[in-house]
């Protein structure tokens, strides 16, 4: 089973190609948000790098989110292009679990923090039993109270990833239960990871069609919260 | 990174009758999804449009983040169905259409994404189209005889450009709108006479049951520049008028003499069971008749009379000046009933062809893209898979 997958959801544009056997390649890039104009390329060399044809790839894993609504967009619509022509099934994976995964096997609680701007943060809770991924709290858009009232309430060791380093101050004034925040080369999105999490979502009957996929946004537009906003007072 | 989008036209492996250049093409820049399969340029084989109008209709105007959602929702259905239409397959597809500017950047990222992966993974040739050249190029599709040089205006909700069309790809623009585009003009208006979004086709309609010359509308002339446009003050002119009525019937109804117009004001357009606003916000209450006698149709008359007499009268004025025999329309509002037939008048009584597209080709549609993205691969003019959206691009650009 060999399995292209992508995150495209924040700042890191990130591609891998993984197999049950282990992670093939993977080109992370940290750099700007220019994913329309950097993924594909990153796609095509990875491909290349492993000599594989598009024919080779069995799936195709997606950060589908929650994340920047843009980036998730340049993903799903080169994921759903990809697999229309290979004729291969997505697999969505949410991109904070995808987070949790780069620490797979710590026996600590691990709470992913993605900047939602709005003083929000795209979070969720999870562990790990025997290298699985156990789920906790749901992904959500919170405030960032909220989330470290969870994390004390559980009341376990806790590492914090992904965007953590924006909180740090807030982090170090609330959070009552021991914890870490992960190093730089564990605390970003990172397709491999999506790639781990994916193969076994697979394994599980968890995927859909390319025609079918769609990014999992977590909040409504603008405009539509302005209206509801205007109906519930009128 | 080297790659490029390269990839093998299909025609070879083709039988005799099948010869020709096949291209698959994709249209996402505002709120239409759209693809199409397009024959050497110019015979549609499929053209497949999904709108979401009735969604923004909500918000009296085009929300990017809802168009964007709604595009990766349908781009997938909206492409399958291109082909299927067509009775024809991605393999045998010659090359892979976009377009990638101007538009909205959320809605023209989703197609140029889409686009940029079908054409890798199908090994075919990409190619990037500007909007407003493929809605010049839904001329050639409906008027097959039809080749550069001519003179076309350019009209539409983002667009108001006289264009010179030298050669295909070639363009120059030698007149354009210093403030509001037309379509902007026609939108803005429907709105503040409570008729809603989109624009364009109500006002239209409402215009021909109202008398064109019962208000007159200033047209605005710009000192020097003789092929330009300018409709803010029109827009001014429109808003203007209804202000004052609304003033005189609230007068009116304080003084407990004029009931009709107080009627009229509050819910005379209700009586006579038109929505007047609440199905679409920023849209304003708008009485059928004002206190002059006039009506809401005459208003709607007068104003597209306004917009329509000073776009015929200099696209005919300049392409006398610059020699032009053909004067071409395109864009959204280029299938404005008022603005087809004056341009078709004022053309032939000065000795010059008028055409335009029919109205499925005015509107924002995939077919025209592949007509202009012909042209482009003729010329070899191929991207590679860094192509990106450019919301600002500008015509002409490469």
């Amino acid at each position: 089973m060999k399995i292209l997958a992508i995150d495209s959801s924040a700042q890191v544009a990130s591609a891998a190609v993984v197999t049950e056997q282990g992670c093939l390649a993977e080109y992370t890039v940290n750099h700007k948000k220019t994913h329309s104009q950097t993924l594909l390329p990153m796609i095509d060399e990875i491909l290349r790098m492993t000599e594989n044809e598009g024919s080779d790839i069995d799936a195709i894993a997606i950060a589908a989110g929650p994340g920047s609504f843009t980036g998730l967009r340049i993903g799903a619509a080169t994921v759903k292009g990809l697999a229309m022509v290979w004729d291969v099934p997505v697999i969505p994976v949410s991109t904070v679990a995808a987070l949790a995964c780069n620490v797979a096997g710590t026996p600590d609680v691990v709470c992913p923090l993605m900047d939602a701007r709005r003083s929000q943060v795209y979070t969720g809770l999870y562990g790990f039993q025997a290298s699985t991924l156990v789920e906790y709290s749901a992904a959500e858009c919170v405030g960032i109270a909220a989330v470290i009232d969870k994390v004390n309430a559980i009341g376990r060791k806790t590492v914090f990833l992904g965007d953590a380093d924006l909180f740090a101050d807030t982090l170090a004034k609330s959070v009552t239960v021991p914890y870490e925040t992960a190093p730089f080369h564990l605390a970003k999105q990172r397709a491999a990871a999506v790639g781990w999490l994916g193969l076994s979502l697979y394994r599980e009957g968890n995927y859909v069609s390319a025609e079918e996929f769609a990014p999992t946004y977590l909040r409504i537009s603008q405009a539509e919260r302005e209206r509801e906003e205007r109906l519930t007072k009128s | 990174m080297t790659a490029s989008i390269r990839g093998e036209p299909a025609s070879e492996a083709r039988p005799e009758f099948m010869k020709g250049t096949y291209i698959l093409a994709i249209e996402s820049s505002c709120d239409e999804t759209a693809a199409a399969v397009v024959r050497n340029g110019r015979e549609v084989l499929s053209n497949v449009i999904s709108s979401q109008i009735d969604l923004h209709t909500l918000y009296g105007g085009v929300v990017p983040e809802i168009a964007s959602r709604k595009h990766i929702e349908k781009i997938n259905p909206v492409i399958t169905e291109a082909l299927k239409k067509a009775n024809m397959t991605l393999a045998e597809m010659d090359a892979v259409a976009v377009t990638y500017g101007p538009g909205l950047v959320g809605s023209l990222l989703v197609g140029v994404a889409e686009a940029k992966a079908i054409a890798y993974a199908a090994k075919k040739p990409l190619i990037g189209v500007h909007h407003i050249e493929g809605h010049v190029s839904a001329n050639y599709i409906s008027h097959p005889d039809l080749e550069p040089p001519f003179l076309c205006l350019v009209v539409s909700g983002g667009h108001t450009h006289i264009v010179e069309v030298e050669d295909y790809g070639t363009y120059r623009i030698i007149g354009r709108t210093h403030d509001d585009a037309a379509g902007e003009a026609f939108d803005k208006i429907a709105r503040a006479i409570g008729l809603g979004y989109p624009g364009g086709p109500k006002v239209d309609a409402l215009a021909r049951q109202g008398n064109p010359e019962a208000i007159a509308f200033p047209r605005a002339h710009i000192e020097d520049r003789p092929y330009d446009f300018s409709f803010s003050g029109l827009k001014s002119a429109v808003l203007n008028y209804l202000n004052i009525e609304k003033m005189k019937s609230r007068d009116a109804a304080l003084r407990g003499t004029g009931a009709d117009a107080a009627d009229a004001q509050m819910g005379g357009a209700a009586h006579s069971g038109v929505p007047t606003g609440g199905d679409s916000e920023g849209t304003e209450a708008c009485p059928d008749t004002f206190s002059d006698g006039l009506t809401k149709a005459d208003l709607a008359a007068s104003f597209q009379e306004a917009v329509v007499d000073v776009l015929a009268t200099r696209t005919v004025a300049a392409a006398k000046a610059f020699g032009f025999k053909t004067v071409a329309i395109a864009g959204g509002v280029a299938s404005n009933s008022a603005l087809r037939r004056r341009m078709t008048d004022v053309g032939e009584a000065n000795g010059m062809r008028v055409v335009y597209p029919e109205p499925i080709l005015c509107t924002d549609n995939a077919a025209m893209i592949g007509s202009a993205a012909y042209y482009e691969f003729l010329r070899g003019n191929v991207a590679d898979l860094t192509l990106n959206a450019v919301p600002g691009l500008k015509l002409g650009e490469r």
